[in-house]
């Protein structure tokens, strides 16, 4: 015993020495290959392209417990709550090649209640761009990250407050209440719907996977530094009730961890398009 | 400069790479106070994302014991995680959180869950790191957001302190905060039951009926309850009777109807200080839970092909003789020196102090 604790003792010697020199060098050269790809994109506050989320029911634009909407169906509601992630944006050129943004930087909660959060501004290198793809949702391998790599939109403490199943670990990846006189009453009698939908597929188990990537066409969209664009999403909520499949408030009230939440999940696409773009 | 920097080859880095984190592992590895029992498989939690410091589990025992991670700071954890009950909630089948509110399932016992790869009876949470989000922000448990809880532990007059000393920093985050509590209880290993002793040859032999017992279990109830954890973690329809508002279990998080009222196999150590039983607690003594076992099992589509036996019979055939005998072993594995250990204690948790 003697013998094998002397042994370790000098190997945790050894090792205080030799771990700050090999750190040092790991970091010089993670540094280095950061300073290679220095002409990576990222999102700032003034990026040359920003992406606007524009939340409409049809084409009437969004309020917050304000105006009525009519689904397809003739359901009447008021909205009072809409928020969605939009995450792992990448940009495909028109020669094929494909920009990702940086897995790191790439997670954006969009809030109707929130204007500035409705804006993701990216900055791009130079080029034609065809399309913008991302995910409607928190990807899987996100969903089972390390506590210390929750941080911003995915804390669940602050700015993923809300947004996070506590007792089934996973993010909810589009999240819409409201009212309408044809909702179930419910315990409060107040005629409320809940769409809470998530669902990644499951780590130790399979399950659902409601994680949906979405992509829309940039129209050969040119992007220079003196030619800034803002590329304006309109999201309709009104196709989460229609479209693939049909969702009735009076039938579906609430929608949270069930199978069924698919069927909405399977809506999602068909909710954004291109509105326009400025340049 | 740039040029200098490229110069590096791939191979060099690579192997720069492979050794520092070798090394860093290594020097982890020696840094963290949890030990491993020399008859325990090698932990599940990620020890390389939080090692486990005396600062640390000093830090979340102190916020373990304390209240104020509740809404109206009237229930810490330790309200029902009792350590005088292998840090279940002794006596109650559910338990109360703020303002008096109940519940629907037992509290389970809080040991050895380093080696737990699922949390919870329906196992939901994937993460010891981020268990305790479930239960203070549970409106019948703690009641509170994480967000005020941040709030309350950011202008608490000694926290911003005790976190510096354990992690460096007195901004306290929703990480820093579920790490301190994972270290506390990572640390709650109970490995010192007789059963343990005997297994480590630590002087201790079985009297003839605990051995006896010994050999019953293993052959009855040891498929699923595997030593040396006694549980193989998987999660099973034990043929509980549905209640009248039924517990689903497992399929409320999977939302597969084949994990329908399926629920994690649990540990079998220190059932003498833990009753009452399942996820429902709502056997009071091991007799009932035997006898449930023998003879009370309820039919269904998802119970466990395991108690399925022949002749369309259910459950597991066990003898009086066999019962009696799976009690006395089933006593070895209560460990004193884990529910009486001073360094889990609520006493001294709060005199911990910057």
């Amino acid at each position: 015993m003697a013998a094998s604790s002397s042994k370790t003792d000098k190997n945790n010697h050894m090792k205080q020495l030799i771990i700050p020199a090999f750190a040092a060098i790991l970091f010089a050269s993670c540094t280095a290959s950061l300073q290679q790809s220095s002409t990576a994109v990222y999102s700032t506050a003034d990026g040359n392209v920003r992406l606007l989320f524009e939340n409409y029911a049809g084409l009437q634009p969004l309020t917050l417990n304000k105006d009525t909407f009519n689904t397809a169906s003739g359901e009447r509601m008021t909205v009072s709550l809409l928020q969605y992630y939009i995450t792992n944006i990448s940009l495909k050129k028109t020669d094929g090649s494909i920009l990702t943004i940086p897995q790191d930087q790439s997670y954006f909660l969009i809030k109707e209640s929130d204007p500035a959060s409705r804006e993701i501004s990216l900055n791009i290198p130079e080029g034609k761009y065809e399309s913008v793809s991302f995910v409607l949702g928190v990807d899987s391998l996100r969903n089972t990250k390390p506590i210390a790599e929750r941080t911003g939109v995915l804390d669940p403490a602050t700015g993923g407050a809300g947004m996070y199943w506590s007792w089934n670990s996973g993010y909810i990846f589009f999240k819409m209440e409201g009212y309408s006189p044809v909702a179930s009453p419910g315990k409060n009698n107040d005629y409320k719907f809940r769409y809470h939908i998530g669902l990644f597929g499951g780590m130790n188990t399979p399950t659902v996977n409601n994680v949906k990537t979405i992509t829309l066409p940039l129209d050969k969209l040119k992007i220079s530094e003196k030619k800034p664009a803002a590329v304006h999403i309109h999201t309709d909520i009104l196709k989460m009730f229609s479209g693939v499949n049909d969702i009735s408030i009076a039938k579906n009230t609430t929608v949270m961890v069930t199978p069924f939440s698919a069927k909405i999940a399977d809506n999602f696409t068909g909710m954004f398009t291109v509105s326009g773009i400025d340049q | 400069m740039k040029k200098k920097g490229r110069t590096i080859k791939p191979l060099t880095v690579a192997f720069v790479i492979v050794l520092s984190v070798f090394l860093l592992t290594a020097f982890i590895r020696l840094q963290n106070i949890f030990k491993q029992p020399a008859n325990f498989p090698s932990p599940v939690y990620s020890f390389r994302d939080n090692a486990v410091t005396e600062d640390g589990f000093l830090l979340g025992r102190r916020l373990f014991y304390d209240p104020i991670l509740s809404a109206d700071q009237s229930i810490s954890c330790g309200s029902c995680h009792i350590q005088a009950a292998a840090f279940t909630h002794h006596g109650h089948d559910l338990s109360h959180g703020i303002n008096d509110l109940l519940g629907n399932r037992n509290t389970p016992a809080i040991q050895n869950l380093a080696w737990y790869n699922s949390f919870m009876w329906d196992g939901g949470i994937l993460d010891l790191d981020l268990q305790p989000i479930a239960p203070i922000t549970n409106p019948v448990e703690m009641g509170d957001t994480l967000l005020a809880v941040l709030k309350k532990l950011n202008a608490h007059p000694e926290y911003p302190a005790l976190f510096k000393k354990a992690f460096g920093s007195n901004t306290i985050t929703t990480s820093l905060l579920m790490k301190a509590l994972s270290q506390f209880m990572l640390m709650l290993v109970s490995a010192d039951s007789k059963y343990d002793k005997v297994i480590r040859k630590e002087g201790m032999v079985f009297t003839p009926e605990e051995q006896n017992g010994y050999t019953v279990f293993k052959e009855k109830c040891g498929s699923c309850h595997k030593e040396p954890l006694f549980t193989d973690f998987s999660f099973r329809n034990n043929g509980l009777s549905p209640a009248d508002e039924p517990d689903e279990g497992r399929s409320l998080v999977t939302v597969e109807s084949k994990d329908q009222f399926r629920f994690k196999v649990p540990s079998l150590r220190n059932l003498g200080f833990t009753f009452p039983y399942m996820h429902d607690g709502r056997f009071y003594t091991l007799d009932e839970v035997l006898d449930h076992y023998s003879s009370g099992m309820h039919e269904s589509s998802t119970l466990d092909p395991l108690f399925r036996l022949s002749d369309n019979k259910n459950g597991i055939i066990l003898s009086a003789a066999e019962k009696e005998s799976i009690k006395i072993f089933l006593a070895t594995l209560d460990d004193s020196s884990f529910i009486r250990n001073p360094a889990f204690s609520e006493e001294n948790a709060m005199k911990y102090v910057k």
